[in-house]
C-alpha cells in the first residue's frame, strides 16, 4: 500500500487504531499474563497508548506528563516493588476458575451497566465554547483559580513521600 | 465525521480500559497485580475527563488541569501502596492477598 496516496485523514484514522490497539492490547496483558514483570510492562504500554489518545485529544502536554509520571515513575516504582518482594522463582499457584469466573462476571455487570448508561445518553456542549488549549492557559489556571487545590496537592505529595518512608522502614531492626 | 472526533469513542475505550481493571482487581491475588489494575482504572477516568473536556466542555484548560491533579493524587497512591506491600511482604512473606488473614475473627 503506498502510504503517499492516502489522504491525511485516513493517516490520522489508521494511527488512531494502532493507539487504541497498543492502549486495549496493553491493559489485556497488564491483567491477564502469569509473570509480574509482564503485568508492569503490559501497564506502560497502556498507558502510552493513552498518552496517545491524550495526543488525539488536543492536549500534548498532558500527553508528555502521562508519559513522564506513569511510565517514568510509577512503573519503575513497581518494578522496585517486584524486586523487594516476593522471588520471581517460587512456583505461583494456579488460578482458581470460580475467582476468574466471578471477575468475568462482575467486570461484565458494570460493563453493560455503563455501556448501556452510554448508549441512551445524549451529550450537549456548552452554549459558548473557548478555543484556548495552551499550556499558558494551564499555568494561569494552576496559579489562580486553582492554586489551592496546587498547594494541597504538593502538601500530600509530602505526606505520602514521608508516610512511604516510616511504613517500609517499620519493621526493620536498628541495625 | 471521523471517528476521533466523535465523544463516544472515547467513551466506549474508557468503559473497555475500566471493566479490563475491574476485572484484574477482582480476579488477581498478588498485591502488586491489583495496585496495577488499579492504574489502569485510574487512567479510564482520566480519558474521559480529558474527552469531555476536548468535546463539551466550555473551558477547554480546565479538565487539563483536572487529569494533572489526578496524575499527582496517583502518584501518591502508588508511593503509599507499594510501601504497604513491602512492609506487608516483610511480616508474611508473601504478598499474596489470600494469606493476609490476620484480622480474621
Amino acid at each position: 500500500m503506498n502510504l503517499l496516496s492516502l489522504s491525511p485523514q485516513a493517516v490520522a484514522t489508521i494511527a488512531f487504531y494502532l493507539v487504541v490497539a497498543v492502549t486495549l492490547i496493553g491493559a489485556l496483558i497488564a491483567v491477564a499474563a502469569r509473570n509480574i514483570f509482564h503485568n508492569v510492562l503490559g501497564l506502560a504500554m497502556s498507558l502510552i497508548g493513552v498518552a496517545g489518545l491524550f495526543l488525539y485529544l488536543n492536549s500534548p502536554f498532558v500527553a508528555l506528563m502521562e508519559i513522564l509520571i506513569y511510565v517514568g515513575a510509577i512503573c519503575i516504582a513497581i518494578c522496585f516493588a517486584i524486586m523487594l518482594s516476593e522471588p520471581m522463582y517460587l512456583p505461583r499457584p494456579p488460578r482458581k476458575l470460580s475467582k476468574i469466573l466471578g471477575g468475568v462476571v462482575g467486570a461484565g455487570l458494570v460493563f453493560t451497566l455503563l455501556f448501556l448508561l452510554t448508549k441512551k445518553t445524549t451529550w450537549v456542549p456548552a452554549a459558548q465554547r473557548s478555543t484556548d488549549w495552551s499550556v499558558t492557559t494551564i499555568g494561569h489556571y494552576l496559579l489562580t483559580n486553582y492554586a489551592l487545590i496546587f498547594e494541597l496537592v504538593s502538601l500530600l505529595l509530602l505526606v505520602a513521600m514521608l508516610g512511604a518512608i516510616v511504613i517500609a522502614r517499620g519493621g526493620r531492626g536498628s541495625s | 465525521m471521523l471517528v476521533f472526533n466523535q465523544l463516544e469513542t472515547y467513551l466506549y475505550l474508557a468503559l473497555l480500559l475500566f471493566a479490563i481493571g475491574l476485572y484484574g482487581v477482582l480476579a488477581r491475588r498478588s498485591l502488586i497485580a491489583i495496585l496495577i489494575s488499579v492504574e489502569l482504572i485510574l487512567n479510564a477516568a482520566s480519558i474521559n475527563f480529558m474527552a469531555f473536556n476536548r468535546f463539551l466542555a466550555p473551558h477547554p484548560a480546565v479538565g487539563q488541569v483536572i487529569t494533572l491533579f489526578i496524575m499527582a493524587v496517583a502518584a501518591a497512591e502508588a508511593a503509599i501502596a507499594l510501601s504497604i506491600i513491602v512492609a506487608v511482604y516483610r511480616k508474611l512473606k508473601s504478598i499474596n492477598i489470600e494469606h493476609a488473614t490476620e484480622l480474621r475473627g
